[in-house]
């Protein structure tokens, strides 16, 4: 089965990818930002402040979405001895990162109106800061070793470290008395969040979905060509 | 209307700045990821048109040569 993950096999596609993805980005990005600057109403207690969560919420949870993949690619790269899924998993990491940083970043924007305080050493926010720092130990990880087999033990080593964090940072409004609202989307119950505000919330996390695979195939396509040039300094 | 919307009741300074950080950051790591694809790319483009005949004929039997090669404008 894990043949057709053989980068001969995808290379083909992922290197003709990028330009529809982007197409398909600008699209839903801009279809997502219409329905949440403009078209979405404003709530009752926050007011226009609410908007923040158009972009705070998706790239909270992609980046949490991206790091239990990297985990999972990792863990199954690792046992199998599958050298792709550790260059997918490296891959992925900037964007994760970059999304890691945005919710923080908004996150702390929302906080100043809402609490009243840029940041609050809570068990969301904390947890979500200690994400970073995996992500961050995680690309320098990979800057750090040469050696393939290094690499891949020490990146393994930190993801696994890093997946602990993920519940915590998912449960820690449940578990702490915190700040931070609990969660107003919950798949298997009823959802406290108003369509009118669901609909746009969903636009946009199908927008940074779309920007995280874009920037996969291209950072992909560069690690693929990267052993390419290896490959003809040994010709 | 327009400056309604650009204020938003007070909280445009929050809204606008936390869209527009989101924006910079995306568009900052598309221009870097783009640029260091650019530059892996010209750096195989110019290492294939240093091997000799025999070699390049080789190089060019794998196929993600072949796909690296045949898609310089792409992206």
């Amino acid at each position: 089965m894990f043949k057709y993950f053989e980068p001969n096999k995808i290379f083909s596609i992922t290197s003709k990818a990028p330009k529809y993805v982007l197409l398909l980005f600008i699209i839903v990005l801009s279809i997502g930002l219409t329905e949440a600057l403009i078209l979405s109403p404003e709530d009752y207690k926050q007011s226009h402040s609410v908007r923040i969560m158009y972009v705070h919420v998706p790239a909270a949870w992609i980046s949490l979405g991206i790091f239990s993949s990297i985990t999972f690619l990792s863990l199954i790269g690792f046992i199998f001895k599958i050298r792709n899924f550790f260059l997918i998993s490296k891959s992925l990491a900037p964007s994760g990162l970059v999304f890691n940083i945005v919710a923080l970043v908004t996150g702390s924007i929302w906080g100043k109106p809402t609490w009243g305080t840029w940041w609050a050493w809570d068990a969301r926010i904390t947890s979500m800061l200690i994400l970073a720092m995996f992500y961050i130990m995680y690309i320098i990880a990979w800057r750090i070793y040469d050696n393939n087999d290094k690499v891949f033990k020490a990146t393994s080593v930190i993801t696994i470290l890093g997946i602990i964090n993920v519940p915590i940072i998912k449960y820690s409004v449940d578990w702490w008395n915190t700040l931070h609202q609990p969660a107003s989307i919950n798949i298997l119950s009823n959802s406290s969040i108003h369509i009118s505000m669901l609909i746009p919330l969903l636009i946009m996390t199908a927008a940074f979905a779309l920007f995280s695979l874009l920037i996969f195939l291209m950072k992909y396509n560069t690690e693929l060509i990267k052993i390419k040039n290896k490959g003809l300094d040994r010709l | 209307m327009i400056k309604e919307f650009l204020l938003m009741d007070g909280f445009g300074l929050y809204v606008w700045s936390a869209f527009g950080f989101t924006l910079f950051n995306f568009v900052t790591l598309y221009i870097f990821t783009k640029i260091q694809y650019v530059k892996e790319k010209n750096k195989f483009i110019a290492k294939f048109g240093t091997l000799n005949s025999e070699r390049a004929a080789f190089a060019k039997s794998q196929s993600i040569n072949k796909e690296i090669l045949s898609n310089i404008s792409n992206i």
